[in-house]
């Protein structure tokens, strides 16, 4: 209100056009910006839905004609993206639990609970963060071969319910958890509840909103993933669908128009899932910054 | 400030308690409050334990193990040969280990300074204007959303020589036609590019930040005279820099790790021009299924982006400023 008073008292009214020019400027700048992050989506979009011939015409064609929907019946049809679709998904289903789980524990240990080697571990979890995960490729290969579990998504799975990769959402919830009252959990030792009553019975009930933002991150990671795939799973019945597509480019390197219907099924559910839950994203990605 | 004030509390978490309480408690029961220690000291290593085992077995375990393995040569399906260090002496002659590592600093370079760049101009512009600002920054963030493998094939599209939107644009605008990632010249910029338009994270964490500019700050500077520009330079830029290297050390470690777009979009080609590290070390260890090369080569990797840390928050000390701090 103030800085509005004090432009105000020293406002002419050349100042006010060259303001007024100015704001033009940067909405056009925004647009421009705006224009370059969305133009490929619309390319990708307009390609998924022509034919070959309008695909390729000089200058580039934006609306189609004729619409050509058989691009998603071909692209179906040549590699079974709604087997990929499942396969995913029974990934996620396995991986979003054991993420929410180990990191909300761990998280609950270090905000919450009084504990010899507190500092320690934290510390390792942390750095573990800036660890580049290319090094651990190799002997984890061998020890989940020799376990017997290449070609099944134990690899895939199992880890996110030791936490593994997840010292971003340790840190995160830490911080939620942190701001609950402490009277909260002293309320419950009162009544004689130990620390596994104050995890299940405030901790977790009142964050809600930082668990779903784990959860949505983990969806993300997990459905964008392609090299634990490529690594893991050796057979085409068990391709997950970002494993799946870049399979297809290999395949299918002049079908455009298949190509690019099958990019949009990859990308479709992750938009859904965004309209869904934008509020959640865009405040989470906010307080990423608050480090 | 405020956010300064709150972290000092999150690293705090547990304040003493007020000395009347304590008294209280110590009067209740002596015992009963070191049980009550005892106890959350058992708790505490209860819940963190997944994670505690999670970092033994999938990341400090690997560690170790990898330096081990390094130090082998070790054929997929065969039974490893101790060879000491000849694996590091093999990798010093091994011009695809020099056109990785050279492939992978020029993308770094190019992609991790451009994002930052292009994220923190579309942030300032965001953060000047208030009606279509929700729109923008969806606008923005929707490259984000794209999985890597999706968002690989549809630049593979946009890049294709004959009939690709950008060459289409070029042709457009009367200029002559790029090869983009079938060039060798071209093709590390090219795939930058397509890292670059995923921008929209890191400007929504700048606008963040940005908005927590204290405004007294800017007005007080506006006061004294100083234009636009030097407030940009004085006052903004100093006040954000903590998020500027945050965002700089997350995409140095993030581009130092490339994979998905050097497999989908060039398979390290052409030329090994675009050979990143990660590719190349995915190809030793399960293409040539050499584990024990593949192995050091990855612990080269984690050496340097160790010394890049390292040398990132050193030289933060002179560019980054925090709130309250005494030199």
């Amino acid at each position: 209100m103030t800085t509005e008073l004090g432009v105000v008292r020293h406002t002419s009214r050349g100042a006010r056009v060259r303001r007024r020019i100015g704001t033009t400027i940067v909405y056009a700048l925004l647009v421009l910006v705006g224009l370059a992050a969305v133009i490929p989506f619309v390319w990708l979009l307009r390609s998924s839905v022509m034919g070959t011939a309008q695909i390729f015409a000089f200058p580039p064609e934006w609306i189609p004609s004729p619409w050509e929907w058989g691009n998603f019946a071909g692209a179906l049809e040549a590699q079974p993206f709604l087997l990929y679709f499942l396969n995913t998904l029974k990934i996620v289903a396995i991986v979003v639990p054991g993420v929410l789980f180990s990191t909300s524990a761990a998280a609950f240990a270090f905000a919450r609970l009084r504990w010899k080697g507190r500092n320690l571990v934290f510390g390792a979890v942390l750095s573990s963060m800036l660890l580049p995960w290319a090094v651990t490729l190799v002997p984890t290969f061998i020890m989940w071969q020799s376990l017997g579990l290449v070609n099944t998504i134990g690899p895939l799975t199992i880890p996110a319910w030791f936490a593994a990769g997840a010292g971003f959402n340790i840190f995160l919830l830490r911080q939620f958890f942190q701001q609950v009252p402490v009277e909260l959990d002293n309320a419950v030792y009162v009544d004689g509840g130990n620390p596994w009553t104050v995890y299940s019975r405030v901790i977790l009930p009142l964050n809600k909103g930082p668990l779903m933002l784990v959860g949505i991150f983990t969806v993300i990671a997990t459905w964008n993933d392609l090299l634990g795939p490529l690594i893991y799973l050796n057979d085409p019945a068990s391709f997950t669908m970002s494993q799946g597509l870049a399979a297809f480019r290999g395949l299918y390197v002049s079908q455009w128009g298949y190509l690019m219907a099958a990019s949009l099924l990859v990308i479709l559910p992750i938009v859904a899932l965004f309209a869904f839950a934008q509020r959640y994203i865009m405040e989470g990605v906010t307080l990423t910054g608050l480090k | 400030m405020t956010i300064q004030a709150e972290r000092q509390d999150a690293l705090h978490p547990d304040p003493e308690p007020p000395a009347t309480e304590r008294h209280r408690e110590r009067a209740k029961s002596k015992s009963s409050t070191n049980g009550l220690a005892r106890s959350q000291n058992r708790w505490g290593w209860i819940f963190a334990a997944p994670a505690i085992i999670g970092f033994f077995l999938f990341v400090a375990g690997p560690m170790v193990a990898s330096f081990i393995i390094g130090l082998t040569n070790w054929q997929i399906g065969l039974s490893p040969a101790f060879v000491g260090f000849d694996n590091y002496v093999h990798l010093v002659q091994d011009p695809s280990f020099w056109d990785a590592l050279k492939a992978t600093a020029y993308y770094v370079i190019v992609a991790v300074p451009g994002g930052v760049l292009v994220a923190f101009l579309a942030a300032l512009l965001l953060n000047r204007v208030r009606r279509g600002r929700g729109l923008f920054r969806v606008v923005f963030y929707l490259p984000v959303l794209v999985p890597p493998v999706a968002s690989a094939v549809i630049w593979l599209w946009i890049f294709a020589p004959d009939a690709g939107l950008a060459n289409s644009f070029l042709k457009m605008l009367g200029l002559p036609p790029l090869q983009w990632i079938y060039d060798q010249a071209t093709a590390v910029p090219s795939v930058a590019l397509v890292t670059i338009w995923a921008f929209g994270n890191m400007a929504l964490i700048f606008l963040a930040a940005l908005q927590g500019v204290p405004r007294e700050l800017l007005e007080a500077a506006e006061m004294d005279g100083a234009g636009p520009f030097r407030r940009m330079l004085n006052v903004t830029i100093p006040q954000v820099s903590p998020i500027i290297l945050f965002n700089v050390i997350t995409g140095t470690i993030a581009a130092l790790q490339a994979f998905d777009s050097a497999y989908v979009m060039t398979q390290g080609g052409p030329n090994n021009a675009t050979l990143f590290y990660v590719y190349y070390i995915y190809q030793t260890a399960f293409g040539a299924g050499n584990l024990g090369y593949a192995s050091a080569l990855a612990w080269v990797l984690f050496i340097i982006v160790l010394i890049v840390t390292v040398v990132v928050f050193r030289t933060a000390r002179h560019w980054v400023f925090y709130e309250g701090e005494v030199k």
